[in-house]
């Protein structure tokens, strides 16, 4: 860093610490002073901000964006919102991107592409608005290579239709940089085309089996109310065909899952649900078509196609998924998609799948190491948090290793490759077993539990009817009591209270800021007995809380002099304390500045000599310390002023507030315990808040956290895992339910059943409660649906159903069944105090497009 | 009573054709996204604002000559 900074930072790429210290200032301005607020990004313009037609703006970036905007046409972006941009942090280094023109690269990103036209779909995760929506449709306005452009607010993607020969894609990729929007290329992009969960078919089949289902219907009244003296005869045979007809493409087409789910539970010689609901539809239908077809009746059609309709709404319903989320990331999606190459005196962006042993990359502030390699240029100071779950960043000398996935706080340095990203330390966890068994094992869920019994006891009822009219001699009656409890025992009711009653449970919690991966792990979570928990950024707060000095108090003018010095570093810590000491006011010039990382940093503002750092930093310039040790365990970081200690700031990794009563509150209830990465700094902390009895584990590693989980499963025991790191990943994918913690809204996580936003996790009690509560209910609404088949037996096994019976019986059972379901899982999301608190995390979280407006 | 077949047969292809629809729509990719165009709405300032699916806007065309989605 030079010794005087520029009064107006520009976003380059070697300030974006200066940036961030500004973007944090946004969610608590200072007081006093009226805050002049950028008109492109929001945030507070400080120093002499830029200022152009009496528009304000916190720096030249967001001035550019802004200019370019307006004169191209696009002035609206500043009318559909206020202050709508987003800073870019991108900088204006298109190199960043050139590794796009690689035709390889391009190939797999590009979802089709020809010689005058190709199209890509970009994720943008700054996407957050009406107005952001609004200007990526008009991007075309920008740049005469752009075509047609379409945005998707809920998956935070953009479609851009573009012309290879007018634009390139990496010129394209810088453009949305700079505008603010700065696509997000992981690794994984290159394996795996996004592949995106439409449910098109679904919605066909819905589609088909309602139209039938009303038009059979219509042509059913007139005999259920006995107008048939009207029709006569011919109406009543024409209006029999004409059902068989619009009830061919609900058996083919519509119900065509359930056939095939049947056939391949016969395989695997298992009873799910499907098996009585493929035989009674085909009971349904080959009598009604034996019916029609001799003309003995008219059948029951209309059941069948409506029974179709409303088993596949259910379906419907439970397929509601997340799309901004992605529960099934892995260490790809962590890593990006190039590094910047250092080869024969030039920078060339590389994609990391290019990269060789031996090669020599650069790494910036807030990059990620991307394969396991030695620093040879520079000290590096990088931080593990997310890999290892070591909170404090370690300082790497020259010669010294470094590991894939830790990222670079401070000045650039120069690695060498030592392995590839494959093979790298990081990568190694992927190879486990774990990641290979199948997360989709439905075998146990409640329903299937349920199916296997009802279709055995359906089975025998049929037989054991149709042997009773044997027995009597009346064969007609046999076959007909045979077909008809098949008919009646069709299990729609049952079929729907288990995604109606999940699904809506799983709507509620979104709402809370609780995503489930689907409706099955909500069943799973009511057996949970023993909760693990992952220490840093999991129950501490990842984002830094403002450090605590310990010392006579500062006054303004020395907070100004410590803050001028503070915000000269890249260090996290430095940051942290440069933001505590803002309070709004001008940085001073800092003369002589010098920082030794691991150490401390030196200056002189305004003729004070400065000192901040270590104790054995401040004792090389010969000042003794203040003996003061903070009562948290965190790092610390001395303060010296013209000679003199000065006094102590205490950095603790601050618990997230709510978390002493969320163990309190499961305490009781569960088994607990902690496996953290970090060191035991804090041990005697957590054995307070985890009591005697939990397993407090430290410095484990990422494979003895999962192995910890296995041991425990081992003993019978099932297991929640709640993490937020890669170091998590493992144990995530072994337990029972991995639950992944998010802090920002698309920020990365590893693949997880849960997905909890960090404001929600306080209520992870309330959750576990009311997952067990809709457990419950899915069993009264089994009950009910039971009641009703067995009503329905009675009269089946007597010989005595009509298809007005069924047509009356069918879609009773059913909507009954969806009102309690609906109302059931409400009530107990109410009471299990899911919804009052949600509002807030909802308008942030899901929603977040509207509460902008 | 060959009323009733002429209304028969007027309403089976009148809910044929609503189903035609349906299908058109699903296919065409309508039910795919259906949180953006709410937003959409609200930043509609006239028809030339957004090429439709497939076809250019009017600017577009004489912007660029090439489209031919």
């Amino acid at each position: 860093m030079t010794s005087l900074a520029p009064p107006t930072p520009a976003p380059t790429a070697d300030a974006p610490a200066l940036t961030e210290s500004a973007a944090t200032g946004k969610a608590g301005p200072p007081p006093g002073a009226e805050t002049v607020r950028c008109v492109h990004c929001g945030d507070p313009c400080r120093g002499s901000p830029a200022e152009k037609n009496g528009r304000n703006f916190c720096c030249n970036g967001c001035e550019l964006v802004y200019e370019l905007l307006t004169e191209n046409g696009l002035g609206r972006f500043y009318e559909l919102n206020q202050q709508p941009g987003r800073k870019s942090t991108a900088g204006n280094d298109a190199s960043r991107w050139t590794c796009l023109d690689e035709p390889e690269v391009r190939q797999k990103l590009l979802d089709f592409s020809s010689e005058r036209q190709c199209r890509i779909t970009f994720h943008l995760p700054a996407i957050h608005c009406v107005a952001c929506v609004w200007l990526l449709e008009n991007l075309w306005r920008l740049h005469a290579g752009i075509g047609r452009s379409e945005a998707n607010f809920a998956r935070r993607e953009a479609a851009i239709t573009f012309d290879p020969r007018r634009i390139k894609l990496s010129e394209l990729a810088a453009l949305l940089a700079t505008l603010g929007y700065e696509p997000s290329l992981s690794l994984g992009h290159l394996e795996k085309k996004g592949v995106a969960p439409v449910h098109r078919r679904l919605h066909l089949q819905i589609g088909v089996a309602g139209f039938a289902f009303g038009n059979i219907m219509l042509f059913s009244l007139p005999q259920y109310f006995g107008l048939d003296s009207f029709s006569g005869a011919l109406f009543h045979r024409l209006f029999g065909w004409l059902s068989l007809l619009l009830a061919l493409p609900v058996l083919l087409f519509s119900a065509r899952d359930y056939w095939r789910s049947a056939l391949v539970s016969f395989r695997q010689k298992t009873l799910t649900l499907e098996v009585p609901i493929a035989a009674g539809l085909a009971a349904l239908f080959g009598q009604s078509a034996f019916e029609i077809l001799t003309g003995a009746g008219e059948g029951y059609l209309d059941s069948l196609t409506g029974l179709v309709f409303f088993l596949l709404c259910g379906r419907l319903f439970q397929l509601k998924t997340h799309e901004r989320l992605a529960f099934d990331r892995d260490y790809q999606c962590f890593f990006p998609l190039s590094v910047t190459r250092r080869k024969g005196g030039r920078q060339e962006a590389v994609a990391i799948t290019e990269l060789e042993v031996g090669d020599r990359i650069l790494l910036r502030h807030g990059e990620l190491i991307p394969a396991d390699a030695r620093v040879t240029e520079g000290v590096a100071l990088i931080d593990y948090s997310f890999v290892t779950g070591e909170s404090e960043p370690v300082a790497r000398q020259p010669g010294e290793p470094v590991y894939a996935g830790g990222r670079l706080t401070g000045a650039m340095v120069e690695l060498a490759i030592e392995k590839p990203t494959r093979q790298s330390y990081l990568a190694s966890l992927w190879s486990h077993a774990a990641f290979g068994k199948d997360r989709e094992d439905q075998r146990h869920s409640l329903i299937n539990r349920y199916s296997r019994k009802f279709t055995l006891a359906v089975v025998a009822v049929a037989l054991g009817a149709a042997f009773f009219w044997l027995l009597k001699g009346n064969t007609a009656t046999a076959g007909k009591a045979f077909i008809s409890v098949l008919i009646v025992a069709c299990p729609c009711a049952l079929a729907l209270a288990a995604p109606l009653t999940l699904g809506t449970a799983q709507r509620w919690l979104a709402k809370a800021g609780v995503f489930a991966k689907n409706t099955g792990v909500l069943e799973k979570i009511s057996d949970i007995q023993l909760v693990v928990f992952d220490k840093t950024g999991t129950l501490t707060l990842s984002k830094a809380a403002p450090p605590a000095f310990y010392g006579p108090p500062l006054n303004p003018a020395e907070k100004r002099l410590v803050f001028s010095l503070a915000r000269q570093s890249l260090h996290p810590l430095a940051a942290r304390i440069a933001a505590a000491t803002d309070a709004g006011q001008s940085p001073a010039a800092v003369v002589d500045f010098c920082e030794q990382p691991g150490k401390g940093l030196r200056g002189f503002v305004d003729g004070h000599e400065i000192l901040l750092g270590s104790a054995s930093w401040l004792k090389t310039h010969g000042i003794t310390a203040t003996p003061v040790s903070p009562p948290g365990a965190g790092s610390v970081a001395h303060l010296a002023l013209d000679g003199k200690a000065r006094g102590v700031f205490g950095l603790e990794n601050e618990m997230r507030p709510e978390i002493p009563l969320l163990l309190r509150r499961l305490k009781g209830q569960y088994q607990l315990a902690l496996l953290s990465g970090d060191q035991p700094r804090e041990q005697a902390r957590f054995r307070a808040l985890f009591g005697g009895q939990a397993a407090l584990r430290f410095n484990q590693s990422p494979l003895e956290k999962l192995e910890y989980i296995h041991a425990r499963q081992r003993e019978g025991r099932k297991v929640m895992m709640v993490g937020d790191g890669l170091n998590d990943a493992g144990a995530l994918q072994q337990s029972d339910v991995g639950v992944a913690v998010m802090e920002k809204s698309g920020a990365f996580t590893p693949a997880s059943d849960i997905i909890v936003t960090g404001t929600a996790l306080g209520r992870l009690d309330r959750v576990l409660a009311y997952a067990r509560q809709s457990a419950r209910l899915v069993r009264v609404g089994f009950a009910i649906s039971a009641a009703y088949n067995l009503a329905g037996l009675s009269v089946a096994a007597a010989g005595l159903l009509s298809p007005l019976i069924c047509a009356i019986l069918m879609p009773l059972s059913s909507v009954t069944v969806v009102v309690f379901a609906a109302t059931g899982a409400t009530w107990a999301a109410r009471r299990a105090g899911i919804l009052p608190v949600a509002s807030q995390g909802s308008a942030s979280i899901s929603n977040d497009g509207r509460a902008a407006l | 009573m060959s009323v009733i077949l002429i209304l028969v047969l007027a309403s089976l292809s009148l809910a044929g054709l609503f189903l035609a629809a349906f299908v058109w729509a699903v296919r065409s990719g309508q039910f795919d996204d259906t949180q953006t165009p709410s937003l959409r709405v609200l930043t509609e300032d006239g028809p030339s604002s957004l090429p439709l699916a497939g076809k250019p806007g009017p600017e577009t065309i004489t912007k660029h000559e090439h489209r031919n989605i």
